[in-house]
């Protein structure tokens, strides 16, 4: 008897390691786009090669770009883009670090979109600041997409320069659109 | 019986264990990737002063330039120290690739025509991939159109070409300066006289000092090796100035001309003599192609 329950004991123990098996969701082609349009003159730029992870037990999510990999339609505003305003010899990566709040309300077993609420760090230019956005993560053939709006005060990381509030919008306006690998 | 739950409980524990490292943490994982980065605005501009810079004119983009180039400051007041006698070049430059520059333009010393392509074959990066300097090459090939005087000699149209070849190495120590050699060699189809060589040598030494965000302090010169009588090495000493779409660059500097046959080889003025020219270039560039990145982007 005692027998049995042990072997049982350890039965529900292995299940359970089953059911905890942690599914980690990876892309390193995510998209990225900023706009910060301040005047006339469109500044807004993609980035093709984000680097994002998530885990679907706990919802922790993580995206980073390297800012020199930001395309934009002008050469010379990219060139400002990175030594005048990101610095970005001295600060290479942006990255965001958080959970998905509601990842128990997605079931990655079942097709569809669900809408997701995601808080975390996001540092740009070497300044961390909370961001908290709502977006969505869609589920198709168990492969997840995440897409996520959000703005950020340019001037709450530090950035300085002549035409932020100008030709340069106060807020840049960011579209995140990642669909992962299994 | 002791035994027995001991044996248990190191089970249990054991698996407990398993369970423990099953705990993915993404904010753990060391993001320890290292990725080459390209260096960026080794120069702020095409041209340092006279001469072709290591960058390229981004792909798709179109670069307008007007260069403009007065007398001698040394002519003093009658000619208002240079600012009656003008020449001038105009320019467009094309990127056709990132690593490809075509350009053509037309300078109003000896009616010139002249058409050039840069191409990167090196670039400078650090990270993963440490490579301490760029490498370029610049061929062009100047036309002039002036009239002959009437001589005996009737002129093939060849002879109204040279060509400058140009390897640029240049590094980017840091943020605030960059420096840049130039080896050239310059090739006249005609000279004056069957004793003076067709081909001449000359390197090029070329800085960029950073002063601020936007501004940036240049030097140019040219040391020759084959040297044409009565001329001089150019040296010229220019601000590059950025705003929003343009790059503004004054100089002041003893040549006048904007082509390499002309700066190099044929720099009438002597620094020691004040004969200094004051000049400014002024570049717009124009996106003519988008990147394919932001093809089909709907913002």
């Amino acid at each position: 008897m005692k027998k049995i329950s042990i072997v049982l004991s350890i039965l529900v123990l292995g299940i359970s390691i089953h059911l905890n098996a942690q599914k980690v969701f990876a892309t390193k082609t995510g998209q990225l786009f900023f706009n910060a349009t301040g005047g006339i003159e469109k500044i807004a730029a993609v980035n093709n090669q984000v680097d994002s992870k998530f885990v679907d037990a706990t919802g922790q999510i993580i995206f980073g770009v390297l800012v020199k990999g930001f395309k934009f339609e002008n050469q010379l505003m990219e060139d400002h883009f990175n030594e005048n305003y990101m610095e970005s010899t001295q600060y290479p990566k942006a990255d965001f670090k958080g959970y998905i709040k509601n990842i128990k309300e997605v079931d990655f077993s079942k097709d569809g979109k669900y809408p997701i609420t995601i808080e975390g760090n996001l540092t740009i230019h070497g300044v961390a600041q909370k961001v908290s956005t709502s977006g969505s993560l869609e589920v198709a053939q168990g492969k997840p997409t995440i897409i996520g709006e959000f703005s950020v005060k340019i001037k709450d990381y530090g950035i300085k320069g002549l035409y932020i509030g100008e030709k340069i919008a106060n807020e840049a306006k960011i579209k995140v659109n990642c669909k992962f690998q299994n | 019986m002791q035994i027995k739950q001991f044996g248990i409980f190191i089970t249990i524990f054991l698996v407990s264990f398993q369970l423990k490292a099953q705990n993915v943490d993404l904010f753990a994982e060391e993001n320890n990737k290292k990725v080459s980065d390209i260096v960026t605005s080794t120069f702020k501009s095409t041209r340092i002063v006279n001469g072709q810079s290591i960058e390229n004119v981004g792909a798709g983009v179109m670069d307008f330039r007007i260069s403009h180039r007065f007398g001698a400051l040394s002519q003093g007041g009658y000619n208002l120290f240079g600012l009656d006698q003008a020449t001038m070049r105009i320019g467009l430059d094309y990127g056709v690739i990132p690593r490809l520059t075509v350009g053509v333009g037309r300078s109003t010393f000896e009616k010139q025509y002249d058409a050039f392509l840069k191409f990167k074959i090196l670039q400078q990066q650090t990270g993963e991939k440490n490579i301490p300097v760029g490498i370029s090459y610049v061929g062009s090939t100047i036309f002039k159109t002036i009239k002959d005087a009437s001589t005996s000699y009737t002129p093939y149209i060849t002879d109204r070409l040279s060509f400058a070849q140009q390897i640029l190495i240049a590094s980017k120590i840091n943020d605030y300066l960059s420096i840049q050699l130039s080896p050239t060699l310059v090739h006249y189809n005609l000279v004056d006289s069957a004793k003076i060589p067709n081909d001449f040598k000359s390197l090029g030494i070329s800085s960029r000092f950073r002063v601020s965000k936007r501004v940036n302090i240049t030097s140019e010169y040219y040391i020759r090796f084959d040297k044409l009588a009565g001329y001089y090495n150019p040296l010229s000493i220019g601000v590059d100035i950025e705003t929003g779409g343009h790059v503004f660059q004054l100089h002041v500097s003893n040549s006048k001309g904007m082509t390499e046959r002309t700066f190099i080889n044929e720099t009438t003025g002597s620094w020691m003599d004040g004969d200094l020219c004051f000049g400014f270039n002024i570049v717009r560039a124009f996106s003519i192609r988008k990147p394919k990145e932001l093809r089909g982007i709907k913002w």
